[in-house]
């Protein structure tokens, strides 16, 4: 990560995801300088945070490690993490960039030996398990996370406990006196790989989310599923740690609903129907139910719903629930609706509800800050010229296998841009 | 086989907020939603579909659309923003319009013809006659059996001043002006009829 220096062909990457990888990596490795910035302290996006991926099912170890090896291997790509764009000014070939860049409070001498981890007591929210666990206030995200440094809660940094770690920690990587600094970039392109989060379920009030302990959504489903979740890959609900064995999967739940998110998000309905093989796999007397308003498995994907469709122990059942309820004595949910291929109105119990939420950019919220970025009605970035470069799910909700081709396209258009406007 | 579009067709033209059924994506958040769901022939998502089928007799004999209590809850709820109450509604209408309005479906006879005659009359609803009309609808004896079974309702609301139990007399202030009013929106719906003949 040494030979950071921008110049006006440098390329800026604004996302630290598997889109946002791509395209540094891609751009870097035909020549370009690159700056890629990650809000989080540590890389890797949503797909980090899932248990396995499409299109093979994948462990998200897999993908990213290549990445994060292309990264460490190249001396023209300079990594700034808890790192997030405040201004853009200036045109094609020539912006200036400024960067908040948040404390971290330990330094790049960390090895990730875990000794401060193991001693500090005091537990926080964790993003990364989407509110599935609480986390020590000093920690790496997960196992294989990159940079591999650990990093300190804010909140935590100014406490008497914190004061202490800094002796727990052999190497003195510690900082307590960090401060938050301003970079200011000059680049010759920016790419816009912000990504996107999950709708909020709450939201959703007839489905409960929020005050039904055993309703879910599909992204903390992936936190429980997977063996470095909170429950190591066991499939336990969270109001007893029953294990599932009647599993019951919402989809278009928020999505396509002029009430909540207006459009389809492509990827849930193939998420539910890997999540059901992760509960048929587990539990082999389990049984699983799919709501569903109409199927959507996109191209190749529909051999996966084929091999699906071939196991009877999971049930179809043309629907959008209206609501699900809750029994008060054994938090057992219950989904109700109609069953619009036979017109029977049904109220049918389960052990946990899953609901399949879409996906929401995260520019719909946190956009672009610079003039002329034109966005869509939902928030997504539209490519018609301005000045960020938009590819996977900030452009568009797309699966992992089509984020990756979007940021390679990204790049293409980034390295075009900063040379043309650099006068070659 | 050919769909026979007709039928939608007429319904998308001529009954209240029809057009709107083309909307209809089929989810079945309505029918789940309703609160008197199990009581229905058919839910608002089978109508629908029944209306693009062609199914013209099965629908408008349907009891269904006279079964609305208009709760609203599936207006909210529709992830299409479908008005279903008013196309509810729309459908009983054109169903009465058409002469093919079960004439023994209760709501039908009540509305139709023993509220809006109460109401024409003076121009205010006179609670205590639309309550003993609606409950003698059925004969001397269900009227008796009725008025007995909701007496202590009945008495809780003349307390509570919900229900008036001196008929009204008389006429509205502005009579004439609500008369008006009701010719002006006759004449209006005859000419959308004319225009859409």
């Amino acid at each position: 990560m040494a030979d950071g220096k921008a110049t006006g062909q440098t390329i800026l990457v604004v996302g630290g995801g598997l889109t946002g990888l791509t395209a540094a990596v891609e751009s870097a490795e035909v020549g370009h300088h690159v700056i890629l910035l990650e809000k989080e302290p540590q890389l890797g996006g949503r797909v980090s945070q899932h248990n396995k991926y499409f299109p093979k099912l994948c462990s998200p170890s897999c993908g990213l490690e290549i990445n994060y090896q292309r990264i460490r291997n190249n001396p023209r790509i300079t990594v700034h993490t808890l790192a997030e764009v405040t201004k853009i000014e200036g045109q094609a070939g020539n912006y200036r960039v400024s960067v908040r860049k948040a404390p971290r409070f330990v330094s790049d001498k960390c090895t990730a030996c875990g000794d401060c981890s193991r001693a500090c007591s005091t537990e926080v929210e964790d993003p990364f398990n989407l509110g599935t666990a609480k986390a020590k206030a000093i920690r790496n995200a997960h196992a294989f996370a990159f940079p591999s440094h650990y990093f300190m809660d804010p909140g935590f940094a100014g406490s008497e406990e914190a004061r202490k770690l800094v002796e727990v920690c052999p190497v003195g990587a510690i900082e307590l006196d960090q401060q938050a600094e301003t970079l200011e970039l000059s680049v010759g392109s920016i790419v816009w790989a912000t990504g996107w989060k999950p709708y909020d379920a709450e939201k959703i009030r007839p489905y409960g989310f929020g005050r039904h302990a055993n309703v879910t959504t599909n992204m903390r489903f992936e936190r429980l599923a997977s063996p470095f979740g909170p429950t190591q890959g066991k499939l336990v609900r969270p109001s007893d740690g029953k294990e599932v064995r009647k599993v019951a999967f919402v989809q278009c739940a928020g999505s396509r609903d002029h009430n909540y998110l207006a459009f389809c998000s492509r990827i849930c309905c193939l998420a539910s129907m890997k999540q059901a093989t992760y509960v048929r796999e587990q539990y082999p007397d389990s049984e699983v139910t799919i709501y569903y308003i109409d199927l959507r498995a996109m191209d190749r994907y529909e051999a996966f719903l084929k091999k699906v469709e071939a196991d009877s122990q999971i049930r179809w059942t043309k629907s959008k629930p209206a609501r699900i309820d809750e029994d008060p004595a054994t938090k057992d949910p219950v989904v109700v609706g109609e069953d619009t291929l036979t017109g029977v109105r049904y109220a049918e119990r389960y052990d946990l509800v899953v609901l399949a939420t879409g996906m929401e950019p995260m520019s719909s919220s946190a956009k672009p800050p610079a003039d002329g970025v034109t966005q869509d009605a939902y928030g997504f970035v539209v490519n018609d010229g301005g000045p960020v470069i938009a590819c996977g799910c900030s452009a568009g909700p797309v699966d992992v296998a089509s984020s990756v081709q979007t940021g390679t396209a990204a790049a293409l258009k980034a390295i075009q841009t900063a040379l043309k406007a650099g006068g070659r | 086989m050919a769909y026979d579009l007709s039928f939608a067709r007429e319904v998308y033209k001529n009954s209240e907020m029809g057009h709107w059924i083309k909307m209809c994506m089929q989810c079945g958040v309505c029918a789940g939603s309703c609160p008197l769901g199990p009581h229905w022939e058919h839910s608002p998502r089978q109508l629908f579909q029944m209306v693009r089928a062609g199914k013209k007799e099965e629908v408008l004999k349907s009891s269904s659309m006279w079964m609305c209590t208009s709760c609203y809850n599936c207006i909210v709820r529709c992830p299409r923003h479908l008005p279903i109450t008013h196309i509810v509604h729309g459908l009983a209408r054109y169903a009465m319009e058409q002469g093919m309005a079960n004439p023994q479906q209760p709501t039908h006879r009540f509305a139709s013809k023993v509220f809006w005659e109460n109401i024409v009359a003076t121009g205010r609803v006179g609670e205590a006659g639309l309550t003993m009309k609606l409950y003698f609808l059925d004969g001397l004896g269900a009227g008796i059996r009725m008025g007995l079974e909701m007496k202590d309702v009945a008495l809780g609301m003349v307390k509570t001043g919900r229900l008036n139990p001196i008929p009204f007399r008389g006429k509205i202030k502005g009579y004439a002006g609500f008369q008006a009013m009701l010719q002006k929106a006759a004449a209006i719906e005859s000419k959308h009829k004319e225009a859409k003949a």
